[in-house]
């Protein structure tokens, strides 16, 4: 039993990071139509440069936590200011190979200046260690890391149902010529939500350095697992990326813990049964086709 | 949202073709490409010119669907590395001819595909890309998995290279070149056959206007999941006969780096030409062929940075854009003809 409240409390943190990350994913294809390949990519830069942060500014990781989805936010605007604008108004599949294209630069980027072996990372100070609840020892960075990805969920999820900026977005997503119409200017808030989208994935990225290799190719894997995510959750629905993804995690933390050898494919199982049964996604409206 | 979604590539099909059955231009242009087939490994290294015609087959499969169905697979690697990997099995443990094995890769292939577009073709446009790249990595973990079958890591290594007993072929790349190129040519003759027969137009109409081509009475699902197994044949007899090229099928035939390389490969040589496909892997293949010769490292910079630029200025790849170029040049000369 204690064995398997500990792999639950991991599968929950790694659903958080696919979570986190799947959120953005939908935010921004919400809003731009533009599916983000690049957003493993943008995960794996959030964990090296908390890595670089802490080996040549000595910045921890507390700080790590503001500054890197900052950067990144930065990062996403340049990205939709200079390539993915200019794409907007054609299929979305154009927008789908440049950032794929971009996945390919980035990553080999970092593996050129930064090697092929992971990047060292300890777990912050006041986050190692264990505790006992009865029989169960927890790692406490598991805890925090799940911990902290519901409370951003919970945050993103209030910031767009609840403020005005909120519901400028969601008005974008589901109707941007009306909401032209009553005379917002759409255009504006397309740059900035592309940029959150890639903090919240670059935010991920530094809530998994203490616990995973920082390599070139982190986001590789990380990136086709979170198509799984959001085809399972429903690519249109902001809650069905956080579900998905938490529930993901924990058959990804299941199966390397019951059956190794099908750890993987367990999750693309899952994806199978559900474009079998729901082709729209868990959450997903229904397709008119 | 989800139909308007599927490739509305730039391709006009409805522009009558400037090369119609009685100019002779198109017997010029057919020759012309028969001889540099032929010519080919006189040029550059048999090996890598076997890769282009290989790349360019595969490219060619992937163009049947994105260009004449408007489905863009993202994981054509299941079945080109599928195949290669059956290939490789087959020629080991039967010994069989090498073309008898990669005739069964490519059946292997399509068998997969089947599942795959049926489960695929349940959604269009850019959810069809995710759900098959998905799919594709389903398989990688499956090889990567069954070590005794596939090596894992290590891969496939010295698939034999029999063919009836012709030393020739079996041991000289350049002779070997000749039998593999008329495999591919067959491919190729395939691919060009559905494009121009009735199944065809069916697709087109499909890619164009779904929901009217439902209301005509046709099946638009089934028409593509055949499309899409028949597209999986011909990526796998490519990837067998690549298989069989390197006496080698690795993993890496079924990264998704491979089935973004293929689709790198389709939009630059043109999307919805078919014959792009073997223009763009000359190119991808012979550059990548002299950048690793040169020693330089970083290739994924040099492709990501060409996809990122043709996306952005350069959709109509180069065939398309010579089509078009030759396409206002004839017409600018009949008109004037005409006053």
């Amino acid at each position: 039993m204690s064995e398997f409240i500990q792999y639950t409390l991991q599968g929950l943190a790694a659903g958080g990071f696919y979570a986190l990350s799947a959120l953005g994913l939908a935010v921004i294809f919400g809003v731009l139509g533009v599916v983000n390949f690049s957003h493993g990519a943008c995960y794996m830069l959030g964990a090296v440069l908390s890595a670089v942060l802490l080996a040549e500014l000595n910045v921890g990781f507390w700080a790590a936590l503001i500054i890197v989805p900052v950067l990144m936010f930065g990062f996403g605007v340049l990205m939709e200011r200079l390539l993915v604008r200019w794409l907007l108004e054609l299929d979305p599949l154009y927008n789908f190979l440049l950032t794929f294209g971009l996945t390919l630069v980035i990553v080999e980027a970092v593996k050129q200046r930064y090697g092929v072996s992971g990047l060292p990372y300890q777990v912050p100070a006041g986050l190692g260690g264990q505790v006992s609840v009865g029989s169960v020892n927890l790692s406490v960075y598991a805890i925090f890391a799940c911990l902290f990805s519901v409370v951003v969920c919970v945050a993103v999820g209030l910031l767009l149902t609840k403020t005005r900026i909120g519901m400028i977005v969601r008005a974008a997503t589901e109707a941007p010529d009306r909401t032209r119409a009553l005379g917002i200017n759409v255009g504006l808030w397309v740059t900035p939500v592309f940029g959150f989208g890639i903090a919240l994935a670059g935010l991920a990225g530094v809530l998994a350095a203490p616990t995973r290799a920082i390599t070139a190719e982190m986001g590789s894997n990380f990136i086709i697992i979170l198509f799984a995510v959001v085809v399972i959750g429903g690519l249109g629905s902001i809650l069905g990326a956080v579900v998905a993804g938490f529930l993901v995690g924990l058959v990804e933390a299941y199966g390397i813990a019951y059956a190794p050898t099908y750890a993987q494919i367990v999750i693309f199982v899952l994806m199978a049964l559900v474009v079998l049964v729901r082709p729209s996604g868990l959450f997903g409206r229904e397709e008119v086709a | 949202m989800s139909e308007q979604m599927t490739a509305k590539v730039d391709v006009d099909l409805a522009q009558p073709s400037i090369l119609s059955r009685r100019n002779p231009l198109r017997y010029v242009m057919l020759l012309a490409g028969l001889a540099v087939l032929v010519m080919l490994p006189y040029w550059i290294y048999p090996p890598v010119a076997m890769d282009i015609l290989c790349w360019g087959l595969f490219a060619i499969s992937v163009d049947l669907l994105l260009g004449f169905t408007g489905l863009l697979s993202f994981g054509h690697a299941a079945f080109w590395g599928g195949s290669a990997y059956c290939t490789g099995l087959i020629a080991t443990h039967w010994g069989v001819p090498f073309p008898v094995a990669v005739i069964g890769g490519a059946v292997f292939a399509m068998l997969i595909a089947w599942p795959i577009g049926y489960l695929s073709v349940r959604r269009t446009g850019i959810y069809f890309a995710m759900v098959t790249l998905a799919f594709a990595q389903m398989l990688y973990f499956i090889a990567n998995q069954a070590r005794d079958l596939t090596g894992g890591e290590n891969g496939l290594q010295g698939i034999p290279r029999n063919f009836f007993g012709i030393e020739l072929v079996e041991t000289d790349p350049f002779y070997f070149y000749y039998v593999g190129a008329a495999m591919i040519l067959v491919g190729i003759l395939v691919a060009w056959r559905v494009v121009n027969s009735p199944f065809g137009r069916v697709l087109t109409a499909v890619r164009d206007n779904p929901a009217r081509a439902r209301a005509l009475g046709y099946d638009v699902e089934r028409y593509k999941i055949t499309v899409f197994i028949i597209s999986a044949g011909l990526a796998g007899l490519a990837g067998g006969v690549f298989a069989v090229s390197h006496q080698f099928a690795s993993l890496q035939e079924l990264m998704w780096t491979t089935s973004g390389k293929v689709v790198l490969i389709t939009v630059l040589g043109g999307i919805g030409t078919l014959w792009g496909g073997l223009v763009g892997a000359g190119v991808v293949v012979t550059l990548e062929d002299y950048l690793a010769s040169s020693g330089f490292e970083g290739i994924g910079l040099i492709t990501g940075t060409i996809f990122v630029v043709i996306v952005l200025l350069f959709r109509h790849g180069i065939w398309g854009t010579a089509r078009n170029v030759l396409r206002r040049y004839v017409l600018d000369r009949r008109t004037r003809s005409r006053d």
